[in-house]
């Protein structure tokens, strides 16, 4: 057993109200650059959808993640080492700029500066990459919010599999989903496995996947390895980019920029310890069915005396174990079995988990549509359909997001019995499988959700920062050569990163 | 003109040279952000892969064609059999053939990095110019297989070993003496060679060292302890 400490993420989709604010704030803070104008670290889609980039999930187009090969044995979907490096001079898996989309501006000066006219001026947009005009935006990074587009369009979803999906074209019928986005941090990344510089690393003390700027060269078989397509190829710095779980933050103990800023309080951030000597054989079970079950498996608990030992015999701080202990993520995941990974067919093993929404079964039930099986509604008369669900978090397999929904339905039924009606409803949590006393911490964590229950993130790193001395003065990141890059001229020839180059159109007056 | 021809061969190289190794130091050392491919398929695809394989499989070989035929002593030909002229044509009949692909695949390039407006905008100057140059290179180099039609035996290529030989043992007087009368042609490949090493350093070229070859030995996964 060789144990290791992740922070893993939980977001309750059932909160989610889709409002961006996780997206534009962490866009305001990392990827506000030209070169960047058109990644998301994080992004938020209405599903069903094709997404962003366009069909990301669909793997047979994109062959992103891994698959498991007759001996057994796991080899990136894109090919292996040998036909990585063939494909170095051109990568047929590479998405292009319009599968994400052309970044776009408005010329808002003509506004300012046009002449009298007869018309009132207007702000045409200008591609932020080539600096023309754009004549009509075809595609943005949002443009199936709320069911934009026609639903043949994102009929092409891949979590429709198996499901009777015209019928969900119908208005009566139509049904929708938030799904907020980020790098998922797995414990298999396949975009590590695929870089050929070797510059993407996992952490070992708190498992966020980084790209180390100065090892990237940019052969972008990162892009196409990952399968949730959250690394960036930025083309002005030549350099691939992804989420960085904010670890300047998460290094002092605070949440993540898209958890902070959430206003419907959805994201959880927690420790979860894992055994590292058996994420090889996690990752290739042959049933994709099994992946999230074996990935739960890795996972250790917090309470046994011999993972402590084991974890202290690593190096991993009482300060983080104590963390492991109260974390969400490992309740609602572990404990409650709410939680479930994203698309674990891709065999990376995430580590940012959701819980299933339920909202829609309340309002049917409200209508009179829904049958009732005791106070628990059939989830079989759910309007997202329940495969829809489980194409998107567990391989297709149906049992994990009935329990994760059921004990959702019987917290709401407990609760509302314990404070509407005065009475203890002990048989409908047992029917769920539940405690009364896990469904009061579930109300508290999940319902509730104060912001210190949703985030315990064992303030690092101090437990790790005894050599802190030899960082003082540091310039942080720079674009480059050292703190005082500021100069414009440059022997090598690169870019300035802090001045945006591409020219405007001419505005014809 | 031997003053001037020397200056050329004798001592360009040499300037040429040290700057394409310190540079390359430096830039590793000092700029390691700036060091990458520069790729840009993510802006455009289709022509991309069209000209991208046949360029860098055609420069490629190339390359180690130039690196063998020039640097390898006459004496191991002779000592393998192969005559001067016997080598001359395999070196036209190779260095051709691959100078066709290569330049089927950077005509497209070239037409790409000029014409295609988002590739247009976000190409730097060195990123043109290096293209435009190595174009040119090309070009004299594949001109250079009907002059070498006229002298089948083998003497020029003899004459332009020696130079790369020498230069390569220091024996600059001795390099430029054996450029000294070859073919004009011959020469302005020989220069415009030199003057793409000189600014190596400074282009995207600097990719070259960065093979990837560890990544056949490397674990999948790569975990960095603190």
């Amino acid at each position: 057993m060789k144990v290791r400490a992740q922070i893993g993420m939980v977001l309750n989709l059932d909160k989610c109200i889709g409002c961006h604010t996780c997206s534009v704030t962490c866009k305001n803070v990392w990827t506000s650059r030209e070169g960047m104008e058109y990644a998301w670290f994080n992004n938020v889609e209405t599903k069903p959808g094709i997404g962003y980039p366009k069909e990301w999930e669909n793997q047979e187009k994109w062959n992103g993640g891994w698959v498991r090969s007759k001996n057994g044995k796991l080899e990136p979907k894109q090919g292996g080492k040998r036909r990585i490096l063939a494909n170095i001079f051109a990568n047929p898996d590479l998405p292009d700029i319009d599968d994400y989309y052309e970044p776009f501006d408005f010329d808002y000066q003509h506004l300012h500066r046009a002449g009298e006219s007869k018309h009132q001026p207007v702000a045409r947009p200008r591609s932020l990459i080539s600096g023309q005009r754009m004549e009509k935006i075809e595609w943005g990074p949002n443009w199936e919010e709320i069911l934009g587009t026609e639903f043949s369009k994102r009929r092409k979803d891949k979590n429709f599999d198996k499901v009777q999906a015209d019928i969900y074209g119908q208005f009566e019928n139509t049904f929708m989903m938030y799904l907020p986005r980020l790098c998922e941090h797995c414990l298999n990344p396949a975009c590590v496995a695929s870089c050929p510089s070797g510059a993407i690393y996992k952490r070992e003390e708190d498992g966020i996947v980084l790209i180390d700027q100065d090892k990237c060269r940019g052969w972008r078989m990162c892009v196409s390895g990952c399968p949730y397509k959250k690394i960036y190829y930025n083309w002005k710095t030549g350099k691939s980019e992804k989420c960085i779980f904010c670890y300047p933050r998460i290094e002092v103990g605070q949440p993540t920029v898209c958890s902070e800023t959430c206003v419907g309080r959805i994201r959880y951030l927690g420790v979860l310890l894992y055994d590292a000597d058996k994420i090889a054989d996690a990752a290739s079970v042959p049933n994709d069915q099994d992946l999230y079950q074996a990935q739960c498996d890795i996972f250790l608990d917090p309470f046994n005396k011999d993972v402590q030992a084991a974890a202290k015999r690593e190096g991993i701080p009482d300060a983080w174990l104590e963390a492991a202990q109260q974390s969400p993520v490992y309740k609602m995941a572990m404990e409650w079995k709410v939680a479930l990974p994203l698309h674990p067919e891709y065999r990376t093993l995430p580590m940012v988990w959701y819980v299933p929404p339920l909202s829609p079964i309340q309002t049917a039930i409200e209508s009179g549509h829904v049958g009732m099986n005791g106070v628990i509604p059939d989830l079989k008369s759910l309007r997202i359909p329940l495969k829809y669900l489980a194409n998107l978090l567990t391989a297709g397999d149906e049992k994990p997001v009935i329990r994760a929904l059921e004990r959702m339905l019987a917290m709401r039924a407990y609760k509302r019995a314990q404070q509407v009606e005065g009475v203890k409803d002990d048989e409908v949590i047992a029917a769920a499988g539940l405690h009364d006393w896990q469904v009061e911490e579930m109300y508290r964590v999940m319902a509730l959700a104060n912001y210190e229950d949703r985030f315990v993130i064992p303030t690092s790193h101090t437990a790790y920062a005894q050599d802190a001395y030899d960082m003082k003065s540091g310039c942080g990141f720079s674009f480059g050569n050292g703190c005082g890059s500021s100069s414009e001229v440059n022997l090598f020839g690169t870019k300035s990163q802090t001045v945006r180059q591409v020219i405007p159109v001419e505005i014809q007056e | 003109m031997s003053f001037i021809n020397h200056l050329l061969f004798g001592i360009y190289p040499y300037i040429a040279l040290a700057v394409f190794v310190l540079g390359s130091l430096i830039r590793y050392d000092r700029e390691p952000y700036s060091w990458k491919t520069g790729s840009s398929q993510m802006l455009e695809s289709k022509q991309l892969r069209k000209g991208s394989f046949a360029f860098h499989i055609g420069i490629l070989a190339i390359l180690a064609g130039h690196f063998v035929g020039l640097l390898t002593p006459h004496q191991v030909w002779d000592v393998l059999g192969i005559s001067p002229a016997t080598k001359q044509l395999v070196a036209m009949g190779a260095g051709g053939l691959f100078g066709l692909i290569c330049l089927y695949g950077m005509t497209i390039l070239l037409k790409r990095r000029l014409h295609n407006p988002r590739i247009r905008a976000t190409s730097t100057r060195m990123d043109i110019v290096i293209l435009v140059l190595l174009y040119a290179q090309l070009i004299l180099g594949l001109l250079s297989i009907p002059f070498s039609m006229g002298h089948l035996d083998g003497s020029e290529m003899l004459k332009l070993m020696a130079w790369a030989q020498n230069t390569v043992t220091f024996n600059a007087q001795a390099a430029s003496l054996a450029i000294a009368d070859v073919g004009l042609i011959y020469k302005l490949h020989v220069l415009l060679g030199m003057t793409l090493f000189l600014l190596f350093p400074f282009s995207r070229l600097v990719h070259i060292w960065s093979v990837p070859v560890k990544y056949m030995r490397r674990n999948y996964q790569v975990v960095r302890q603190r």
